[in-house]
């Protein structure tokens, strides 16, 4: 006795503890045997045949269980200890997985004890193999789970909940897109009109936006712009510069003094320490008595030229050189040019969403103003319905190489239907 | 998209011997197969591939319209079959890939020159109104989608990038456990439901190609009145029940496994 606690007592002498409660402690050390710890470990302890078949279970797995031995060893499975969702689960993953890796870890299931209750568990095995590499037995611990379950159901239900917040996020952006887009285009009499709006990321509001709107005396508005950022703070400029743009065309419909009166209330609106601007092309239509057709006056603000696919097959930018952006300076300069759209042109406008979208996810090469020039010549000529459409499929290709929105409106001036003369 | 790398397609075996397709189930990848394959390769050409979303198939091509019914699955078998193969092959179908041998055999019956059909069952929900017993409830499939979600806690985080293959952080491999049939879980959630609540029971009588259902004699998924009931419903299929237990039995006993089907490719070619 003496002898077996020597190790025990070396590093103290003893002195100071009474030989009774030595005594205790030395044949608690002594019952501490494998079989023992085996029986009483602090987790489950299953071993079982290849086939499931359980052979071995220690006191502990059965007191949690409620089974008897004699109930288990020889008579169950360890798949029917299983929930039935649990049993699928381990018969499509678990057991596969311990076949060909020859040991599984931490996987979480339920028990089903004997009185019908549940018991979360995690469950690790292992393949037992003989000395050839056969596999002989599953041995398996079990751990009791049912806090670190709680724990994860309330970590997956926080999951879900941010999932669903995303997902109202996501509506609400696109919700808040949509107001600041036409629901749908002004009918033009004697024009056709179509336009399209690419949305690069749903988490976040983009600042592009576009609308065509009568005028005084059969003459039209339309604009096409690219408001800087993105987010809560651009669509509150996105909208500001819409509305002022409608209302200054009222006002004024002369396309640079639009554009003059926009820059003016971007600058006393984001003075300071927080400039905001966009780029904005605004064009004025006026029906051509003379020549048929359409006179349109375009005024850019640094903004990408139009495109116009004439009806002869030929396309070419509409360049506006030395146009500023909007906002930015308290003077901006504004840029215009005036073209005639006769029958069977068509005008597009974009923002540089396209131009500047990456041709393959990941590229680092851009789509650019000579691919689009290319484009409108090779499509040219064309319908305000079938460009917008090409357009919409170029973008597909790119797929997610659009990193920034793109919105395109294009006008087309039809051939006169023989019932409706112009 | 190439099927090929789509499916993540391996060729092995013989030239030129009779080619015999492996389908994996759900829950796993063509890793499955990996225990049956050295036995079948001496004497046929055996094309091995993982379903979309499964293993080391291409992600980006899964969808969930196109894979939320066996459809999805049957289209990408025959386009696999005509891709792969110069003439008709033997279909192996673990599990649900068995009901997906069923449907693509019955669409173009010349594709194929029998059907395996391993451990299958063609529609595990009970119907009391035809006393079909499929061995399980709408319930025990819902629990079985919780049994998904809590082991698959984190997955997102950590796993998958390893998964998506991102090169960007290869310490991550090092940390899965698993190496094995990785899945998204909510690709694996919507596998989950097309495997156990499609009802392909009226599609057996339909099938036309020489047949083999092979059963395991103890399969807690697809016990063996449902074997039986498939045997009955294919028009001069054969059964065998293999000793074999489990719902695996490529994995759980793969030389018996093995013989069949190699037994029933001698018949059937």
């Amino acid at each position: 006795m003496r002898e077996a606690g020597g190790a025990a007592e070396s590093g103290d002498r003893g002195e100071d503890r009474r030989p009774a409660d030595e005594e205790a402690l030395f044949s608690a050390l002594l019952e501490d045997s494998a079989e023992e710890l085996y029986e009483h470990a602090p987790c489950g302890y299953l071993t079982t045949l290849m086939d499931g078949q359980i052979v071995k279970v220690n006191s502990t797995l059965l007191d949690w269980l409620g089974y008897e031995r004699g109930k288990l060893v020889g008579r169950k499975r360890f798949s029917e200890l299983l929930t039935v969702g649990g049993r699928l689960y381990h018969e499509t993953h678990f057991a596969p997985l311990l076949r060909m890796q020859g040991e599984i870890s931490a996987i979480a299931l339920e028990l089903k004890t004997a009185d019908g209750s549940r018991l979360p568990v995690m469950v690790t095995s292992r393949v037992k193999t003989g000395s050839d590499g056969q596999p002989l037995l599953i041995r398996t611990t079990i751990l009791d789970a049912r806090d670190r379950r709680a724990y994860e159901v309330e970590l997956l239900r926080a999951r879900q909940e941010a999932d669903q917040e995303r997902d109202r996020l996501k509506l609400l952006n696109s919700t808040l897109q949509k107001t600041l887009l036409p629901p749908a285009l002004a009918n033009v009499p004697g024009l056709d009109v179509a336009a399209y709006y690419h949305i690069a990321s749903v988490e976040e509001v983009g600042g592009d936006f576009y609308d065509l709107f009568p005028l005084a005396a059969g003459t039209w508005g339309l604009f096409l712009g690219d408001v800087c950022g993105k987010g809560a703070a651009a669509a509150a400029v996105t909208s500001l510069a819409r509305y002022t743009l409608r209302a200054a065309a009222v006002y004024d419909p002369d396309p640079a003094a639009v554009l003059t009166n926009l820059n003016t209330v971007l600058n006393h609106e984001y003075n300071g320490t927080d400039p905001r601007f966009c780029t904005v092309i605004f064009g004025l239509l006026t029906p051509d008595a003379d020549r048929g057709g359409f006179r349109i006056t375009l005024a850019s603000g640094g903004h990408p030229p139009a495109l116009l696919m004439r009806a002869d097959g030929t396309a070419d930018y509409l360049p506006t050189p030395g146009g500023q952006l909007i906002g930015v300076l308290p003077d901006a300069d504004i840029a215009t040019t005036t073209v005639h759209l006769a029958v069977g042109d068509t005008l597009l406008l974009h923002t540089d969403g396209l131009t500047e979208a990456h041709t393959n996810a990941g590229s680092e090469g851009r789509y650019g103003d000579d691919a689009l020039l290319a484009f409108g010549r090779a499509l040219a000529p064309t319908t305000a319905s079938a460009v917008i459409g090409a357009v919409r499929d170029l973008l597909d290709t790119f797929g997610s190489g659009v990193d920034d929105d793109t919105a395109v409106l294009a006008v087309h001036v039809p051939r006169p239907t023989a019932d409706e003369p112009r | 998209m190439d099927v090929r790398s789509r499916n993540h397609v391996t060729v092995t075996g013989r030239t030129g011997g009779p080619v015999v397709v492996l389908a994996h189930g759900f829950g796993c990848d063509q890793n499955m197969w990996r225990l049956v394959v050295p036995a079948l390769e001496r004497e046929f050409t055996v094309v091995l591939f993982d379903h979309v979303g499964s293993g080391n198939s291409a992600q980006s091509a899964w969808s969930r319209e196109r894979y939320s019914s066996l459809d999805g699955y049957v289209d990408d078998v025959l386009e696999l079959c005509r891709e792969i193969a110069l003439g008709p092959v033997t279909f192996v179908g673990h599990s649900v890939s068995g009901m997906m041998g069923v449907l693509a055999a019955t669409r173009e019956p010349e594709a194929f020159a029998g059907l395996v059909l391993l451990a299958p069952s063609p529609c595990f929900v009970d119907d009391p109104d035809t006393g079909y017993r499929g061995g399980f409830s709408a319930e025990d499939i819902d629990e079985l989608l919780e049994s998904l979600d809590a082991n698959y806690l984190g997955w997102s985080g950590a796993m998958a990038p390893v998964i998506m293959g991102n090169p960007d952080r290869p310490e991550l491999g090092a940390e899965l456990t698993n190496s094995f049939c990785r899945t998204d879980p909510e690709i694996a959630r919507v596998f989950a439901r097309v495997t156990f609540l499609s009802d392909n029971r009226a599609d057996l009588a339909s099938v036309a190609v020489p047949t083999l259902v092979a059963q395991c004699s103890s399969d807690p998924i697809a016990p063996p009145e449902v074997g039986a009931f498939v045997h009955a419903q294919i028009p001069g299929s054969r059964l065998v029940t293999l000793n074999a237990t489990g719902h695996c039995p490529q994995l759980s006993a793969p030389e018996e496994t093995a013989a069949a089907i190699t037994a029933f490719v001698g018949t059937a070619g």
